[in-house]
């Protein structure tokens, strides 16, 4: 964890305010981003991961708002800049793709015409030699024909190949963080895996920072370096993607794996997490977890533990690895027999 | 392109004979001879029967409609009973002054609506937003040959800027135009901002933003083409209600358009001049939807115009 950092989020704070009651969606997130390497954001819907990707480029919409913490792409603080600077980042140094390929596109201009636009506004291409690039950039994509293509509308696209138009518009201008926001979600399996291994590709020949967000642990195993889990608009654990998935220090994170199907053992079926996720203004007052926790506490259910570093880099949210533990000195969070099955 | 525009050319010929039928019935399924009202209340029966027999209307209904859609598709629309001159005579000079109201009302009511809509939509729930869609609601709800009496109140003769009536000098186009134009002119405002509310919620809109596209250039390019396609379809239907409000807009300020020839006619049982005014005016909102629906494919490539 000595490598430099591109990105470093501090407790960023992201509410939404409606009806005047105030829904913390990102409620103290912090994590790094080392230059080079790939972070995964990993957690369920609404449990503030895209939220928290949005704010990095200050694309939050009204109600929401960002109310607090800092992000600092390469020491400066974002959140100091004004408007204009900040759109001089976006699509510039920082590059955003979306869920939902379908509908990212703008329907009325052709494919050309929105690749070129991001070279128009950051590098001042004209009509000429935008379209070169564009085609280009298709090209790098692995899209075919692309001469053919940057003609061409949206509609006249799959799923697939329109993801790869937002990669390639993303990369327009060498950006030195891509945030992809479940980039393959939308996507047939057969595609998902097509553009991961694109963005891993053009991740080690530009030499950029990826950000990749997504609730599928088989796309952070297979992706990313580091992995941020987020659960209820906080980072419940931070970890090296082997150590995450070798051991797993935090309840929740355990439960995430033992619901996941393995191949490597004979399995009969998987294992929950038991009950569901807290409605945004019944957050419990402790560790948002507890009232899902096997291991909690009463102190678990009273007071909300913090980030904790818990060895090489790696941090946790639980009270299990502080002192004040006070249940079972000897429990055992993460136990992989259990996964296998009982006969 | 090219053979969609021509069937669609195609497809008008049932419209218009549809038309024709309609029209040419109305002449007589209303009441009283109007041979009886060419030749006056006390003419002599031969008389009578004479004129009948010039205007062939001894001869079976189907052959009567026969003989009048000959004679309009060779640009012969009848003689006026009145003034006993050939129908397209009197229609022609009116039928421009008529366009003329109806596409200065139209320019006005899409400019004004545009902008106001735009920023109302941008500014969701400010000021400006609740101002402009009050003003719109007034201007839907008035009618307006109302809105054209209290104009001409005010600004003919208690300010005397403008003549109250007539027709061909700038100022005295504006009061009629602003009459007619009015109540468009709040329908394109509303239909303007809803259809810009939803668009700029979409995903592409997000994706404009991510890339650095100023929020202005987001407003006009990103947003405005995707919003459009609605308003272009008010605006088409919108062109019907400008016509029949052309009549009573002619009537107020005293214009001799075409409204006021049809409302003339009827008064007179003019029946020829009625059914041409009538022909002309269904032509007219005919071609116009057309164009909108030609304009669809400029605006939103995906819509195949062959289907």
């Amino acid at each position: 964890m000595s490598d430099e950092k591109i990105l470093e989020v501090k407790d960023l704070r992201t509410s939404f305010f409606i009806e005047g009651n105030e829904i913390k969606a990102v409620d103290g997130v912090t994590f790094d981003v080392p230059k080079g390497k790939t972070l995964g954001i990993v957690g369920e819907s609404g449990s503030g991961k895209s939220i928290s990707a949005l704010s990095i480029l200050q694309l939050i919409d009204s109600p929401g708002e960002i109310v607090g913490g800092e992000i600092n792409f390469k020491g400066q603080n974002l959140l100091d800049y004004s408007e204009a600077q900040m759109r001089k980042v976006r699509g510039n140094q920082i590059s955003m793709i979306f869920q939902e390929p379908m509908t990212s596109l703008n329907p009325v201009y052709t494919i050309g015409q929105q690749i070129r636009e991001a070279l128009k506004i950051h590098r001042g291409l004209d009509k000429k030699d935008g379209t070169e690039k564009s085609i280009e950039l298709l090209e790098l994509v692995g899209i075919p024909s692309p001469r053919k293509r940057v003609t061409q509308y949206p509609f006249e696209l799959s799923g697939g190949m329109r993801q790869r138009v937002m990669i390639a518009m993303a990369l327009a201008c060498n950006p030195e963080l891509l945030i992809a926001d479940e980039p393959t979600t939308a996507l047939d399996v057969t595609i998902q895996a097509q553009i991961l291994e694109l963005i891993k590709e053009l991740q080690d020949e530009m030499g950029m920072s990826v950000v990749m967000i997504t609730h599928d642990l088989g796309v952070v195993a297979e992706t990313c370096d580091y992995v941020a889990v987020m659960y209820c608009g906080k980072v419940v654990e931070y970890a090296d993607v082997k150590t995450l998935f070798k051991n797993p220090r935090h309840p929740y994170t355990v439960g995430l794996l033992n619901s996941l199907p393995r191949s490597d053992v004979d399995q009969e079926e998987l294992i929950p997490i038991e009950g569901t996720v807290p409605a945004p203004h019944e957050m419990p007052d402790g560790c948002r977890f507890a009232p899902r926790c096997p291991f909690a506490t009463d102190l678990c259910h009273s007071e909300l533990p913090n980030l904790d570093d818990v060895g090489e880099g790696e941090q946790v949210r639980c009270w299990i690895y502080t002192d004040e533990w006070d249940g079972d000195p000897e429990v055992k969070v993460y136990e992989p027999e259990k996964r296998t099955s009982e006969d | 392109m090219t053979v969609y525009i021509i069937r669609r050319i195609l497809q008008l010929i049932p419209v218009l004979l549809g038309v024709t039928v309609l029209v040419f019935l109305l002449m007589h399924l209303t009441p009283g001879n109007p041979a009886q009202l060419m030749a006056g209340e006390n003419a002599p029966p031969e008389m009578v029967a004479q004129i009948e027999n010039r205007l062939g209307l001894n001869d079976p209904l189907p052959v009567q409609y026969f003989d009048y859609v000959v004679g309009v598709v060779q640009g012969d629309l009848g003689t006026s009973m009145r003034y006993n001159t050939p129908v397209i005579d009197e229609v022609a000079p009116r039928f421009w002054v008529t366009i003329e109201l109806a596409l200065y009302a139209t320019v006005l009511s899409i400019f004004l609506g545009l902008i106001a809509g735009i920023i109302s939509a941008v500014r969701q729930y400010s000021v400006a937003d609740v101002s402009i869609m009050i003003v719109a609601l007034f201007g839907l709800s008035m009618p307006n040959f109302w809105l054209g009496l209290m104009l001409m109140q005010w600004f003919s003769i208690n300010l005397g800027w403008f003549p109250p009536t007539g027709w061909g000098s700038p100022e005295q186009i504006l009061l009629p135009v602003i009459t007619l134009g009015t109540a468009g002119a709040a329908i394109i405002a509303r239909m303007t901002r809803s259809s810009m509310l939803e668009v700029i919620s979409q995903d592409y809109i997000r994706t404009a933003r991510a890339k650095g596209v100023k929020e202005r250039i987001i407003i006009y390019k990103h947003a405005l083409k995707n919003a459009l396609i609605p308003v272009v379809t008010v605006v088409g239907l919108q062109f019907g209600a400008l016509l029949a409000g052309a009549v009573l807009t002619e009537e107020v300020f005293a214009i001799n358009g075409m409204g006021r020839l049809l409302v003339d006619s009827i008064m007179n049982r003019d029946f020829p001049v009625v059914q041409a005014c009538i022909l002309i005016i269904s032509v007219v909102f005919v071609v116009v939807n057309l164009l909108v629906d030609i304009s669809y494919k400029f605006l939103n490539k995906r819509i195949d115009l062959n289907d």
